[in-house]
């Protein structure tokens, strides 16, 4: 018995990711500072500035229609690039089934960026990781808190000058030092055998 | 009414523990109350990474710890165990050693697994570097994560110091 694989043909055709940088060049001229294309994935790098207008024109524009935000995240490049931080946009068309990868940059005094929170609600969470770790300021983030160390947490641990091994023991954590303190101080309490 | 016992016939059965024919056994306060420790050591369910699985594995039918006696507690106040099963970090730390102060004496602690007893692989900065820096260990339980053979060598190797043990009985002797 033949058994015939036939490839699913897709009901709507996407862009070629080329093609949406093209369109986003267009619609922004002055935003956009460099494509990038590594092994077919295109990177889009702009400014920060008009982040939430880039955003919103690719989940609305009717052909590109962006409706999945993959992944947000950040990079460091302390000491190999300027500015120092970008943010990353990871997008996918559920419809079309194409992506584009957007890159915004954040310089490192007065490092901030708009949310794109009200465009993407999935983003919430991606953008208070994004501040844990690279202490990444959103703006208009309806609830900016650490979401993954504790709350009085000093400093943050993605950036590539914070200590690999963290903090020294008596700058550690409060909360940690607190009960090292503690469990000595419970120690004499202990049955002995 | 005292026996003597020259005249009736003590059989010894172990070293240090007579049988008094048909039903009165002679033996120490201490073989006793080790030998009801370590047949029901209860470990209250405290999982925090991936070793949990192995440990449930573990509790499951097909290791079966209840034949050891071995059964896991909802609660720390009922339990005599902790099995620290998985990553501790540092945030987490303060609620491990919570749950650890809830349990009553005589208490135990299993570390499980290599992040538990040295903080394994991730010498970072969120990372506790072994329980053992605010927990007293009694059972490290190599491995990552530990199979469940690994586990019940622990927990057996944790029964056979509870068998030696003397005099446990307060924090003043």
């Amino acid at each position: 018995m033949a058994v015939v694989l036939t490839r699913i043909s897709l009901p709507f055709k996407g862009l070629e990711p080329t093609e949406i940088a093209e369109k986003i060049k267009e619609k922004f001229p002055n935003e956009v500072v460099d494509v990038t294309n590594f092994r077919d994935q295109v990177s889009v790098i702009v400014k920060r500035g008009r982040i939430g207008d880039i955003c919103r024109y690719l989940h609305d524009e009717p052909v590109l229609l962006f409706e999945h935000l993959q992944d947000l995240c950040g990079v460091d490049y302390h000491g190999k690039k300027e500015p120092r931080f970008e943010v990353v946009y990871n997008l996918y068309s559920i419809k079309y089934h194409h992506r584009i990868r957007v890159r915004a940059q954040v310089p490192e005094n007065d490092s901030h960026i708009h949310t794109v929170t009200s465009i993407w609600a999935g983003a919430n969470w991606h953008e208070r990781e994004c501040f844990d770790m690279f202490g990444i300021e959103f703006k208009g983030h309806p609830d900016l808190r650490r979401i993954l160390l504790p709350e009085d947490w000093e400093g943050h641990p993605l950036r590539k000058d914070y200590p690999l091994k963290g903090p020294e023991p008596e700058k550690d954590w409060h909360g940690f030092t607190e009960v090292l303190t503690r469990s000595k101080e419970l120690r004499e309490f202990e049955w002995e055998g | 009414m005292l026996i003597d016992t020259s005249t009736v016939g003590l059989i010894q059965v172990e070293e240090g523990t007579k049988i008094l024919p048909p039903n009165i056994i002679i033996t120490t306060f201490d073989k006793i109350i080790n030998w009801g420790r370590l047949s029901s050591i209860w470990p209250t369910t405290f999982g925090l990474a991936c070793c949990a699985i192995e440990m449930m594995a573990a509790g499951a039918a097909h290791y079966d710890f209840d034949r050891f006696g071995i059964i896991f507690r909802g609660s720390p106040r009922q339990a005599d165990c902790m099995i620290i099963a998985g990553t501790v970090t540092k945030k987490m730390a303060p609620v491990v050693r919570r749950v650890y102060d809830q349990i009553p004496e005589p208490r135990y602690v299993v570390a499980m697994g290599s992040c538990a007893c040295t903080g394994g692989i991730f010498r970072t900065y969120n990372t506790v570097q072994g329980c053992d820096t605010f927990l007293p260990v009694d059972v490290y339980v190599p491995g990552c994560p530990p199979r469940p053979e690994t586990l019940l060598e622990g927990m057996m190797k944790l029964q056979e110091k509870i068998r030696h043990e003397q005099a446990r009985w307060s924090p003043w002797r």
